[in-house]
């Protein structure tokens, strides 16, 4: 609970004193009109102290965890969490099938969600956005090509795709991440392309080809920094999707490989004694679902933030 | 309308090839089939036997056109695991997996359509605030830990439904109530951001001018042009629901496509995945080219895009 206030603080505090408090007949800048609506908005603020938190757990977990997340003792099977009838504060979340505590796991799972989620995300919003700022800036055959990439994609069912991939390539995390990013460019690309298509004909993007910039400029110092608020709000929805996905292939056993802790997969082990413990699919599960819907409020919040017109 | 309607068709041809070269090619370029299907302790000479047995020897555009050529004569191939016709599993349980995926689809539109025309109706009230966190949670909730919570609760507590299994009307249930809740969430932003527009529009506001009830206002003129776009993305969530179906599947144990997906790709059985991701894909490629079809035909703007 400390941690929580600590951040929070953190967070509201982060914006400086607005600068233009020294000329306050003139208009604020939307600088400081978008640290504003930052500090009233409390999904944003809500999101973000979660994430902070699940990193911070996340990156620390070897000083955080009481226990090896690995480390079994068959005589401390099934131990109820602290709430549960013989629970004991030795296991506050209680341990599992094979005596491994439930906490330790739990946090380093957050590790494995937010590493494939994060980097999976990256991956995406690479291919995607490149895709979709060629399409949309170039038009013609470039941009029937893309569509037609975007296409093939959409028609692809994704975890299907990804549980038979998986299967065969064995279950190396890089190769998951490196799966998932192929898998879930499309929204990127179908933003981006739209997006460049109407900047496209923008004055700034005309003067400054008037003014002799080279293409590949204008992709670059033009185009995409414009595009950089959309892609991160993007980006955000397709992370906490990753998360779901990796959880579910996990889950199905054909994404993150016992021994190692991933939260999908403790559901999993969990549900063979769900009937009698069922904090055992319960926690790991209700801590994907804080993790994305905090991924969630966050990527919503920086989109009312900095575009409040394209809220809905 | 038939030049849009050509165009679209070969569009959707093209992308049916490409989906079909990939899903043919996944598990082939995924790693080594044949030392997999051998198993571990497995000898080189094993191996090139297996390769040889199922024809994953020879060069891979032979395989792909000899496959495509007998597909598409309705020949899928055979299961290595029951040596059925995979035509035939297919077609044995996409009943199971269409009626879990249509009526998923309906129990989403019939709540989510309402809950999006009411959060637009009451605009940044405390019942536009509660469907938007209704729709934040419900795309935030993992499919497969809600079927666990669902069959805790409604199946092992309250016991109304079984647990798992497909002999009677109260297995699919659960299943397609957890199915429905995947897609609830986008139908619903998408009716309200629909009848937002709508609603602050010329033709509403004369429509309410001129003196007709509310209740005619809102379903008879507004809702009819906020519920178009809800119309296509149904058909593509259809889609994305046969392709999803395979962790509710799995978890209730019905018997449909998804599962038998997961079973073959557990057991490596190559023809049966193969068939399916083409199979589903394809699905969805004519969901998608119908959605874009009677879109047009509603709306003659498409057509010009």
């Amino acid at each position: 609970m400390m941690s929580t206030i600590v951040t929070r603080t953190a967070v509201s505090g982060a914006a400086p004193a607005s600068r233009s408090d020294e000329f306050d007949t003139l208009a604020p800048s939307p600088k400081a009109l978008m640290r504003k609506r930052a500090r009233g908005h409390v999904g944003l603020i809500i999101g973000t102290t979660i994430i902070t938190v699940i990193v911070l757990m996340a990156v620390f977990a070897p000083l955080i965890a009481p226990y090896d997340p690995y480390a079994q003792d068959l005589s401390r099977r099934l131990i109820d969490p602290v709430w549960g009838a013989k629970g004991t504060w030795d296991n506050i979340f209680g341990t599992d099938a094979l005596g491994r505590d439930v906490l330790s796991r739990l946090i380093y799972g957050a590790r494995i969600s937010l590493l494939v989620g994060f980097t999976a995300a990256v991956i995406a919003g690479i291919i995607g956005t490149a895709l979709g700022i060629l399409g949309g800036y170039y038009g013609g055959k470039v941009d029937a090509f893309v569509v037609y990439l975007i296409n093939v994609k959409l028609a692809l069912p994704v975890i299907l795709v990804a549980l038979s991939v998986s299967s065969i390539s064995g279950g190396s995390i890089m190769a998951l991440i490196i799966l998932l990013g192929f898998l879930t460019w499309d929204r990127y690309a179908v933003v981006t392309r739209s997006m460049t298509q109407q900047m496209r004909e923008r004055e700034f993007i005309m003067s400054s080809k008037a003014a002799g910039a080279s293409n590949s400029r204008i992709l670059w110092r033009e185009i995409l920094p414009n595009l950089m608020n959309q892609v991160i709000i993007i980006a955000s929805l397709d992370m906490a999707l990753i998360i779901l996905v990796e959880a579910a292939l996990s889950f199905l056993g054909l994404g993150i490989r016992p021994p190692t802790p991933s939260w999908g997969l403790m559901v999993s082990e969990g549900r063979a004694v769900m009937f009698f413990k069922p904090y055992l699919i319960m926690i790991p599960g209700a801590a994907i679902f804080l993790l994305v819907i905090a991924i969630n409020m966050a990527g919503d919040g920086i989109r009312d933030v900095t575009s409040p017109e394209g809220r809905g | 309308m038939l030049r849009f309607f050509v165009r679209r068709l070969i569009i959707a041809l093209c992308v049916a090839i490409t989906v079909s070269i990939i899903g043919f090619s996944l598990l082939r370029l995924s790693g080594d089939l044949a030392s997999v299907l051998a198993g571990e302790n497995a000898s080189p000479e094993d191996i090139a036997r297996i390769a040889m047995n199922y024809g994953l020897d020879r060069p891979f555009y032979i395989q792909y056109l000899d496959w495509v050529t007998s597909a598409l004569r309705g020949d899928l191939g055979r299961s290595l695991f029951t040596s059925e016709p995979v035509s035939e599993l297919i077609m044995d349980r996409i009943g199971v997996t269409g009626g879990l995926a249509i009526s998923a689809l309906i129990l989403a539109l019939l709540v989510a359509v309402p809950l999006g025309v009411l959060a637009a109706v009451k605009a940044n009230t405390w019942w536009d605030r509660a469907a938007l966190i209704f729709s934040v949670a419900g795309q935030a909730t993992p499919n497969f830990w809600l079927a666990l919570i669902f069959i805790l609760v409604f199946a092992v507590q309250l016991r109304w439904v079984p647990v798992s299994g497909s002999g009677s009307i109260a297995h699919f249930i659960l299943p397609v109530v957890t199915l429905a809740v995947s897609i609830m969430p986008s139908t619903m932003r998408l009716t309200r951001a629909g009848m937002m527009e709508v609603l602050s529009s010329d033709y509403v506001r004369t429509a309410r001018a001129k003196g007709l009830s509310p209740f005619k206002v809102l379903f008879k003129h507004a809702l009819r042009n906020a519920i178009l776009p809800v119309v296509s993305l149904a058909a593509v969530q259809l889609g994305f629901l046969l392709g999803g179906s395979v962790i509710v599947e799995s978890i209730f144990a019905l018997n449909g496509i998804g599962y038998l997906a997961f079973q073959s790709i557990v057991r490596v059985d190559f023809p049966v995945v193969q068939s399916i991701l083409v199979f589903l894909s394809c699905a969805y490629i004519v969901l998608t080219l119908l959605s874009d079809l009677i879109n047009a035909k509603l709306d003659p703007r498409v057509q010009l895009r």
